[in-house]
């Protein structure tokens, strides 16, 4: 660009003055002016692209770097049938393989129960609060959902400890674990929730209120029907934030090496609790090579969690 | 089917701003009722009070009285529901509902208020998109989602899904003030149908439009902004265009201002 301005220049002094362009002799010269911003815009504009690209590779540098790591050091044990059958019961740290088919159901049924609480509560809450609610009740709700979403595990683990175990006298189980899943998917599932809400349009209610429809069927079969694609992506974030979790684990649910599918009694075997396990014997080979295996697991579960939740979104997502 | 509006001395309050002051008039049935003026005078805020849908809005309260023929339209026993029913509305920009096929939204009011008979949900289908002008148009693709259709077919839908539901008046609010001409042509055409069967009222900002398709016509204008807007007259719609009694109607018309 810049070199067919510079050729011009030259011409244009030479051209004489009653053969100025339609645009007069101050048209001329604007149209030479625009030369010199167009030539920064551009330089700007590779200078915005290098520093865009820059930042997408630092922050890919981790991930990339993650999934290799992960996928070198474990993909081999996940090839073995026992891994999906077995469970690790009479399995040592120093001995080889075993199954994680218990830790990976009961990851399954925690974070299945933990759903089945958190996303009626976190919808309903979604709903009042874009569609319902106002005022100082309103502004309540919200500002508590805004604490809740920056608890940190650990005292959401703590705190379900002191009502379940010290208050009420019940034992660590599977299921106090999930109440404190609960605690910490609420707030992601109200706050996506509620932005999928806001995203449909005042209209769509206005048609529907004006054939005569209630406002809860409204609700109910207009609006989360509309923002249906929104909630579920919503929900399975929530999900795969709370899979991996471990503090809650750690104080809430014990890990057992046994198959254990009574979410209400005794030890439970998670995935994260699974990968702790044998962190512990971390200098064994064995026990590392578990570690690392247990970990791809609990990646992939996550990744076909997500995969899932795309094809129930593509499937009830608004089509043109 | 068609039933008599009759409002008295009406003031609209959105929170504490009085929006409109002592509107009184009548809407005769089966007539098509324009309402002209400039922006922010309150004809949109009226038509709104006739059948509820200011309450949609936070603040949005009515002082005065409004008659369907004899059932008083804010009656404490009086339902907001039941009066959306009864008068239906189309909007501005058409807003079919994007989930739904065209089948689906014409038959949305009747749905979602509980009727699933297929062959009367047929029936009606059919016989509102052919009241709305649609039916030649659409009938081979009726699964086909309604966001698919033209600005100026959407709108004719919106038209079957409020007529579907059997209302005795229909609102609209400028329907036609996104669309282009030959749309605009088309929705002129058919409220000019639909009158025989409905109570009309249409709110516009095109006068040649209130002139070619209203019997009658009522002007609003405001004194000045955060003034409420009030009715100046409403008259046959002849006689508005070409007598008007008061000036300001005359300066309006005549492009003086506004």
């Amino acid at each position: 660009m810049s070199a067919i301005t510079d050729e011009r220049r030259p011409d244009d002094a030479s051209v004489p003055d009653d053969a100025t362009p339609p645009g007069g002799r101050q048209g001329r010269d604007a149209l030479r002016q625009m030369g010199s911003p167009h030539r920064a815009r551009n330089v700007k504009d590779v200078i915005a692209r290098v520093v865009m690209w820059f930042c997408f590779f630092l922050a890919m540098i981790p991930l990339v770097w993650i999934l290799w790591t992960v996928i070198s050091k474990g993909a081999h044990l996940l090839g073995s049938m026992e891994w999906w059958t077995g469970n690790q019961r009479n399995i040592n740290s120093d001995d080889a393989g075993g199954g994680a088919r218990h830790a990976i159901e009961g990851t399954l049924q925690m974070v299945g129960m933990t759903a089945l609480i958190a996303v009626p509560i976190g919808i309903f809450t979604a709903v009042y609060l874009v569609e319902y609610g106002r005022g100082k009740l309103a502004r309540a709700i919200s500002f508590t959902v805004d604490i809740l979403s920056g608890v940190p595990s650990i005292v959401a683990a703590l705190f379900i400890y002191a009502v379940w175990v010290t208050t009420f006298g019940l034992s660590r189980s599977g299921f106090a674990a999930a109440l404190a899943l609960v605690l910490l998917m609420i707030p992601v599932v109200v706050r996506s929730t509620e932005e999928m809400l806001k995203l449909v349009p005042n209209e769509l209610r206005e048609a529907a209120y004006a054939l005569g429809v209630p406002k809860w069927v409204t609700v109910v079969k207009v609006v989360l029907r509309t923002a249906f694609s929104g909630i579920i992506t919503g929900v399975l974030l929530g999900i795969a934030r709370v899979m991996g979790e471990t503090a809650p684990l750690l104080i809430l649910a014990p890990y057992t090496k046994n198959f254990q599918r009574d979410l209400f009694n005794g030890n439970f075997p998670t995935l994260p609790m699974m990968i702790n396990q044998d962190r512990g014997d971390f200098a064994l080979a064995t026990a590392a090579e578990r570690m690392w295996a247990a970990a791809l697991t609990l990646i992939i579960l996550v990744l076909l969690l997500n995969i899932i939740g795309r094809v129930i979104a593509y499937f009830g997502s608004v089509k043109k | 089917m068609a039933k008599r509006i009759d409002v008295t001395d009406l003031n609209v309050y959105y929170g504490s701003f009085k929006a409109v002051e002592g509107v009184s008039m009548t809407v005769e049935p089966r007539s098509v009722t324009a309402f002209i003026g400039p922006s922010g005078c309150g004809k949109s805020t009226f038509l709104r009070t006739l059948n509820r849908m200011h309450e949609v809005i936070p603040g949005g309260r009515v002082e005065g009285k409004v008659m369907l023929d004899d059932q008083d339209l804010y009656a404490p026993s009086m339902d907001p529901v039941t009066v959306r029913r009864t008068i239906g509305m189309v909007f501005q920009r058409p807003n079919p509902f994007p989930t739904m096929s065209i089948y689906d939204n014409v038959a949305a009011g009747l749905r979602l208020n509980g009727v699933k008979n297929k062959k009367t949900l047929d029936g009606i289908v059919e016989s509102s998109l052919k009241g709305a002008n649609l039916w030649t148009e659409v009938k081979d693709r009726l699964n086909k989602p309604g966001a698919g259709l033209s600005g100026g077919q959407q709108q004719r839908l919106c038209i079957a899904r409020a007529i579907a539901v059997q209302p005795q008046v229909l609102l609209m609010d400028e329907p036609c003030s996104a669309l282009d001409p030959i749309s605009t042509l088309a929705i002129e055409d058919l409220i000019n149908e639909l009158k025989s069967e409905f109570t009309i009222v249409i709110v516009t900002h095109n006068m040649q439009q209130a002139a070619r398709v209203s019997d009658r016509t009522a002007f609003f204008n405001l004194k000045a902004t955060g003034e409420p807007g009030r009715l100046i007259e409403i008259d046959d719609t002849t006689r508005i265009f070409n007598n008007p009694s008061e000036q300001s109607t005359e300066d309006y018309i005549s492009g003086r201002f506004g």
